[in-house]
């Protein structure tokens, strides 16, 4: 039997999401691209495929309740078409409703165009029938493939992954293969993929899986279970490390410039997580410390330094920019050692916002250019290579990745050593912390000072890419945007900040530059948003969580564990065992 | 004893929480090897004595000696470093570290060193502690967290324990074990600083005692005699 209210709920879910999406202008902007040319869109992308997600919910959770599974087909795939339904009615509600009312004025995005968007540009009667019919299929189709054999689901995922990876990543396949004539093969001129380049992706994934994914498996199975010392292994290693060294001649400009922005906000990450994750002290002025490394920099080796201009070679302007970033810990730290938690969180967030009003103001131009900037910071001299700037990305990324390297290592030896214990203690409480023996005042400096000198890594790295800094590359927005790579990466976690960087910044993309998906630039904040939201509710040890953070979220389970393992012995008795 | 210099005292100590006064006038020696508590009712200032002397809270006038030398400029870590320990009221433990780390940490400033007689240490004094190694301390139960906390102390090889309230919420049973235990430890050398409400129990085991009233010290004896003070045994031994 299918739950009735339950698929209602779900249908109602789908329905006011699909609204949504459209509500906020989603739908109409995303629509103006074309994934695959004369079928799918990536606004309906959105659309539908919020709807079939709900769908594949709603009728998975139908399946647990159905014995008999002769039926199972039919009531899943009724339950999603169910599900699709009911969206329908919502957004057909929605949509005569933004037609019969006036609200632009206080929804920007809720005029007829919007309308249009949601139907397929065919107005009311037909375009409404088509979205009735198109959800009742999307949804359709989503509760039947719960039902469908796994080796099936597996294929169609796959092929799906290819199909929209491929249909995605237009502009960077396209940069990629760099001959017009191959992009022109598998790309129609209007943008999207052809039909028949969608068709020959679908065979071949499909054939390649089937032929090859055994093998695939076992082998990486064979790789795991080698021991370290190995020479599987070590070809592994091997091929990675020569892997790392080629990857950048063979991508294209834009990819390697995705590498850079991704790695700069991987050394921030890396940096802000020692403050945060490991020393637990909330800063939301983080990003004065990338400026300050920016602003040394520009100043020390630019010629167009205002005042102030003594053409430092990069290198040698480096350790200056080092002291500078530690002497700015410092000065930062030391005013709020005795603050706490949200009083420390106000008080940097202030301080970050003071140096970028600082650097805008008349007081400070003739030594930074204020809103002008400051401008021709040469790249960084190489031996062999002459200068690497922003023009030069597939040799900028090795540069950038040296200091990835860096600033790991010393995240891994900080984290794994006396003073990072001291910092985990401290982080738990403070006073308790104290009596032990450790000095606190030296152990959050510490962390300010490292913190600071990594985001100047980034900040040094950055001016020579970019070759001009403005202060608007400083705002707040990039203090929270590092602290929500390291949240959703996994606080103290190395690994975490780096897959962290990766799914935000790479493909998302940062506070100022665009990501995998540039298309998503509008809307960003909001995918951040959502992230985050979903994030502190079903994950909040981040994506990749050091073990620490994992065991101190999920106190209750393990106690549970705990209990369980001594054989539920739950009357154990404190005064047994106390003493001999 | 008296021709010795105390390992911990207090010179005419005055300590305010910005305009209240809490402890006023306050004079303590403890000399080496003693057991020594200090008692007193609920807000009398026994926490804010402890905290005196490891430099949370620092004296508006007098001075604190740790064997003969004035601590008062000196950090809590520093204190910490000289020798002496504190068992926190209410237990305090790094409630998400297991036990080990939590003992372990306990020996921060000698990181680095072989710990493994001090582990062992704490282990013959609460074996119970030995099977909870792995264990989060945030799941002990009272009494096992009062073990833990009293080993972390420990660990860092204290002259000086100071501890705050050990009987605070736990079961009659549990506090006498407790005292045993502490009894042991000052036996085996280290001297001792008690801070109770529960006179009682902390004078059965104790050398000397004061008592301290809003503030002030208004006894200080022998264990053995003030446990016979009539002023002693109506106010704070319960008795008529
Ligand atoms: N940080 C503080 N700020 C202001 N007053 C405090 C503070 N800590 C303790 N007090 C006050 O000082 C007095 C003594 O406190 P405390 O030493 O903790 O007493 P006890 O440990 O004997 O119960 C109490 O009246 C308490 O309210
Ligand atoms: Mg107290």
């Amino acid at each position: 039997m299918i739950d009735m209210r339950r698929t209602f709920r779900f249908g109602l879910l789908a329905g006011g999401a699909m609204a949504f999406l459209g509500g906020i202008g989603m739908i109409e902007s995303f629509n103006e691209r074309t994934l695959i040319d004369p079928i799918l869109r990536m606004g309906d992308l959105f659309l539908y495929g919020t709807l079939f997600v709900i769908a594949y919910i709603a009728a998975r959770g139908e399946i647990n309740i159905l014995e008999e599974p002769d039926y199972r087909a039919a009531e899943t795939t009724a339950t999603g078409a169910a599900v699709g339904f009911v969206a329908t009615m919502v957004t057909v509600v929605y949509a005569l409703l933004i037609t019969a009312v006036d609200v632009v004025e206080f929804f920007p995005n809720m005029d007829e165009a919007m309308v249009e968007s949601l139907t397929f540009e065919q107005g009311a009667p037909i375009g409404l029938a088509l979205l009735g019919l198109a959800s009742v299929i999307v949804g359709a189709v989503g509760g039947w493939l719960v039902s469908t054999a796994d080796g099936l689901k597996q294929s169609i995922s796959k092929v799906v992954g290819w199909v929209l990876g491929f249909a995605l990543l237009e502009v960077v396949v396209t940069d990629i293969v760099e001959s017009r004539d191959v992009s022109r093969l598998i790309y129609s001129p209007n943008g999207g993929l052809r039909l028949w380049s969608v068709a020959v992706i679908a065979v071949l994934v499909v054939y390649l899986s089937r032929r090859y994914s055994g093998r695939l498996t076992s082998f990486a199975a064979e790789v795991s279970n080698a021991d370290s010392k190995s020479r599987l292994r070590r070809g592994v290693i091997a091929f990675l490390v020569f892997a790392a060294i080629v990857l950048p001649m063979l991508l294209g400009g834009i990819l390697n410039e995705l590498m850079i922005n991704v790695s700069l906000f991987v050394l921030m990450g890396l940096g802000l997580n020692i403050v945060v994750g490991l020393a637990g002290l909330l800063d939301l002025g983080y990003v004065a410390f990338f400026a300050v490394g920016a602003y040394g920099t520009a100043v020390l080796t630019s010629p167009l330094s205002p005042t102030f201009s003594p053409q430092l070679n990069w290198w040698v302007a480096l350790p200056i920019v080092f002291v500078l970033a530690a002497i700015a810990g410092l000065l930062v730290g030391t005013p709020v050692i005795r603050m706490r938690g949200d009083y420390l969180a106000i008080v940097t967030l202030g301080f970050g916002e003071i140096v970028r009003i600082l650097l805008l103001s008349d007081w400070l131009t003739p030594l930074f250019g204020g809103s002008q900037g400051i401008r021709r910071i040469p790249g960084v001299d190489v031996p062999f290579l002459g200068e690497v700037g922003g023009t030069r990305p597939e040799f900028f990324v090795y540069l950038t990745l040296i200091f990835v390297l860096i600033a790991g290592y010393i995240s891994y030896r900080a984290q794994n050593s006396r003073i990072g214990r001291a910092w985990a203690a401290m982080r738990e409480d403070e006073d308790v912390a104290e009596a032990i023996g450790i000095s606190t005042v030296s152990a959050k400096l510490l962390a300010f000072v490292t913190g600071a000198i990594i985001a100047s890594f980034a900040g040094a790295l950055f001016s020579a890419k970019v070759g001009a800094v403005f202060t608007n590359s400083f705002d707040v927005l990039v203090s929270i945007i590092i602290l929500v790579v390291v949240i959703v990466g996994g606080m103290g976690s190395i690994s975490g900040v780096i897959v962290g960087a990766f799914v935000l910044i790479g493909v998302l993309g940062g506070p100022k530059s665009p990501g995998l998906l540039a298309e998503f630039a509008e809307f960003k904040l909001l995918f951040y948003g959502a992230i985050l939201v979903f994030m502190m509710l079903k994950r909040p040890e981040g994506l990749l969580p050091s073990v620490r953070r994992s065991r101190e979220l999920h106190q209750d389970e393990m106690s549970q564990d705990a209990w369980l393992e001594k054989g539920g012995d739950f009357t154990a008795d404190d005064a047994e065992g106390a003493t001999t | 004893m008296t021709d010795q210099t105390p390992v911990l005292s207090f010179r005419g100590i005055n300590t305010h929480y910005g305009a209240v006064h809490i402890l006023k006038d306050v004079d303590i020696d403890i000399y080496a090897g003693e057991m020594v508590s200090l008692l007193g009712g609920n807000a009398s200032g026994k926490t804010t004595t402890l905290k005196t002397i490891l430099g949370y809270v620092q004296p508006t006038t007098g001075e604190v000696l740790l064997d003969g030398v004035s601590v008062n400029d000196w950090s809590t870590a520093d204190r910490v470093a000289h020798g002496v320990s504190m068992v926190p009221e209410n237990r305090r433990l790094f409630k998400r570290m297991t036990v080990r780390e939590n003992l372990e940490i306990g020996a921060y400033l000698r990181s680095g060193e072989d710990l493994s007689t001090d582990f062992d240490r704490v282990f013959d004094l609460f074996p119970r502690v030995k099977e909870r190694l792995g264990q989060k301390a945030g799941t002990l139960s009272g009494g096992e967290q009062q073990m833990v906390a009293m080993g972390r102390a420990l660990m860092a090889r204290p002259k000086v324990l100071l501890m705050d309230e050990p009987s605070m919420g736990l079961a009659p049973v549990l506090v006498a074990q407790n005292f045993e235990i502490i009894e042991r430890i000052n036996k085996a050398g280290t001297t001792v600083f008690v801070v109770e409400q529960n006179a009682n129990m902390a004078l059965s085991i104790a050398d000397r005692g004061y008592v301290l009233q809003t503030g002030r010290i208004v006894l200080a004896d022998t264990a053995q005699a003030l446990l016979q003070n009539p002023q002693m045994r109506e106010a704070y031994l319960g008795e008529v």
